[in-house]
């Protein structure tokens, strides 16, 4: 039998790493191995190329090198954040403000502040899953010691006006935490200009290895470590430090941050041409998250009347390779908590796909996607009980 | 972690390829049933006729379900396990029987099994209290039950199950 192609379109959730990345890295592992804590050579070479990395990653953010704490993932970096700034800032408040649509590493971490007796409130977004700057404003309090809002969700690709959050978080005096995992090396990003006092940025989303993140924490924030030991990354994140990972990690970032604006455009075109192919093609369709103030190589749509886990299960069948926010896929079978933030009804987003693009996706690609589509979408619409009307 | 390789090349191959799907025209008797959980819904239809022996048999029977793989794999499983059955040999039909067939099911994924096995005992309940049969107590005490459950589905779909009168 004839192998089949295989068509990645799920770049949102991890991606491949780069050929030139595997390279950077593959030193660091045999030749290069040593310990970034030993005096000697081979720790003082581990040492340097850390800090080296360091340098590249935080010149991205037009952060300082002393700034960046390495971690394992935007997970760890999350919790960090969260737990961090809760327990080192207890004495000034106990109330930390989120959106509804947070990765889950955020969601838990807050709930499991909440049970520590930290107060969390949490905002709504309107329908394109963006927060209200007004709401924001008035949510925060006397007692507040952090505001924490992804920069562009995961699902739904919304990006948030960060400068606008960061503006009003510092007018109150309140720490600014931003997730930027799914934003940080595709689109720019400065710390600075954003009042943005941590954010968290992540090597497996930009075709680096897994196994490595950031925290960004603004000179002269107070933050407790949640791992104690050896006290590597300024005695904020001990652990031995996982060399490879983190060169990779740069090389990733470096590689992004050069072709950014090229691969902007190359791909919000792939998108727009998803999107109105779709919305065409398939009818009853509708796009989930904001038209325009959305990440390049996101694509987030429901199709009433077919489930999502169908969707998903048959395009893989077809070879090709993207995630729903279907109750059915989910561990709780529960839907998607960003798609009911924005209003959908739970049938609505039973029935999405995210469809994410990337560095190696391609125009034919695309096009095969839109050929199969609506045709999968009428399989599962003619098995469904519900019909789709063309009058409504 | 559920995920594609959790389904058995059964499923697959009965969620691909699904037995009986589509309304049948003017059924003896339907049943509606949904998960309030995950919120798959199923519908099944059943036409009745008579074996040799004059015993009431699942002549033809078809499923319309909007639900997961397993879901379709289950609801198309169910109407080959009811087909050419007597009443009271479908009756007996439990969801072990609809997994069997399929080898197996992921433990998250049972319920649609489960949910096949409803819809069909709630056609066969749906033709009996139509046809003014005696209905078995245990069948209407589950009838009861399920009744309970569908105000919450009917809650959810309302306004597609509106779309549908119009």
């Amino acid at each position: 039998m004839k192998k089949q192609k295989r068509i990645y379109l799920d770049y949102a959730a991890t991606t491949p790493v780069d050929e030139r990345v595997i390279k950077a890295m593959t030193p660091y592992f045999g030749k290069q191995f040593g310990n970034t804590m030993s005096f000697h050579s081979a720790g003082a070479k581990a040492s340097e190329a850390v800090e080296k990395s360091r340098k590249v990653v935080a010149d991205m953010i037009y952060a300082k090198e002393s700034e960046i704490i390495f971690t394992s993932s935007a997970t760890e970096s999350n919790n960090l954040a969260l737990k961090g700034i809760a327990f080192a800032n207890k004495e000034k408040g106990k109330h930390i403000i989120i959106s509804p649509i947070e990765h889950d590493c955020v969601l838990e971490s807050a709930k499991w502040l909440e049970k520590q007796g930290f107060e969390i409130t949490r905002l709504s977004v309107d329908s394109f899953g963006l927060i209200k700057p007004d709401e924001l404003e008035n949510a925060i309090r006397k007692d507040t010691i952090l505001v924490s809002i992804i920069h562009a969700n995961n699902e739904i690709g919304t990006i948030q006006d960060v400068k606008r959050i960061g503006e009003i978080c510092k007018k109150h005096n309140v720490y600014f935490h931003t997730d930027a995992s799914q934003s940080f090396g595709k689109i720019p990003i400065d710390v600075g200009r954003s009042n943005i006092d941590l954010l968290t940025a992540s090597s497996h989303k930009i075709y680096g290895p897994k196994g490595a993140a950031l925290l960004y924490v603004k000179t002269g924030v107070t933050i407790e470590p949640i791992l104690h030991g050896g006290g590597h990354e300024s005695g904020l994140r001990s652990s031995t430090v996982n060399v490879p990972a983190i060169v990779g990690f740069a090389k990733a970032a470096e590689i992004c941050s050069k072709t950014m604006a090229k691969e902007n455009e190359r791909m919000t075109a792939l998108r727009d041409r998803l999107i109105a192919g779709i919305l065409q093609k398939v009818k009853g369709s509708h796009l989930n998250g904001h038209p325009t103030q959305r990440l390049s190589n996101n694509v987030n749509v429901s199709f009433p009347f077919a489930e999502g886990e169908s969707l998903l299960i048959e395009l893989d069948l077809a070879g090709i390779e993207v995630s729903t926010g279907s109750a059915c896929s989910s561990r709780t079978l529960a839907p998607s908590h960003v798609l009911l933030a924005i209003g959908l009804k739970p049938q609505a987003a039973h029935g999405s796909l995210r469809i994410s693009l990337g560095r190696w996706t391609t125009k034919s690609e695309v096009n095969y996607l839109l050929d199969v589509l609506p045709n999968i979408v009428n399989k599962f619409r003619s098995i469904s009980p519900f019909k789709y009307d063309e009058r409504t | 972690m559920t995920n594609v390789h959790s389904y058995t090349k059964k499923v697959i191959s009965h969620f691909k390829h699904p037995h009986n799907y589509g309304k049948l025209k003017r059924p003896d008797g339907t049943g509606e049933v949904g998960n309030v959980v995950c919120g798959d819904v199923m519908h099944l239809y059943i036409k009745i006729g008579k074996n040799k022996q004059g015993r009431e048999i699942i002549k033809d029977i078809g499923f319309e379900t909007y639900g997961c793989a397993a879901a379709i794999a289950t609801s198309s499983v169910i109407t080959d396990l009811a087909k050419n059955k007597t009443l009271t040999e479908a009756l007996l039909l439990q969801k072990d029987d609809v997994i069997k067939t399929l080898k197996s099911l992921p433990p998250i994924k049972v319920h649609c099994s489960l949910l096949a096995v409803d819809a069909l005992n709630e056609a066969i309940h749906d033709y009996f209290s139509k046809h003014g049969k005696p209905i078995p107590k245990a069948l209407e005490e589950f009838h009861k039950r399920i009744e309970k459950s569908k105000c919450e589905i009917e809650d959810r779909y309302g306004e597609w199950v509106g779309e549908q009168r119009k």
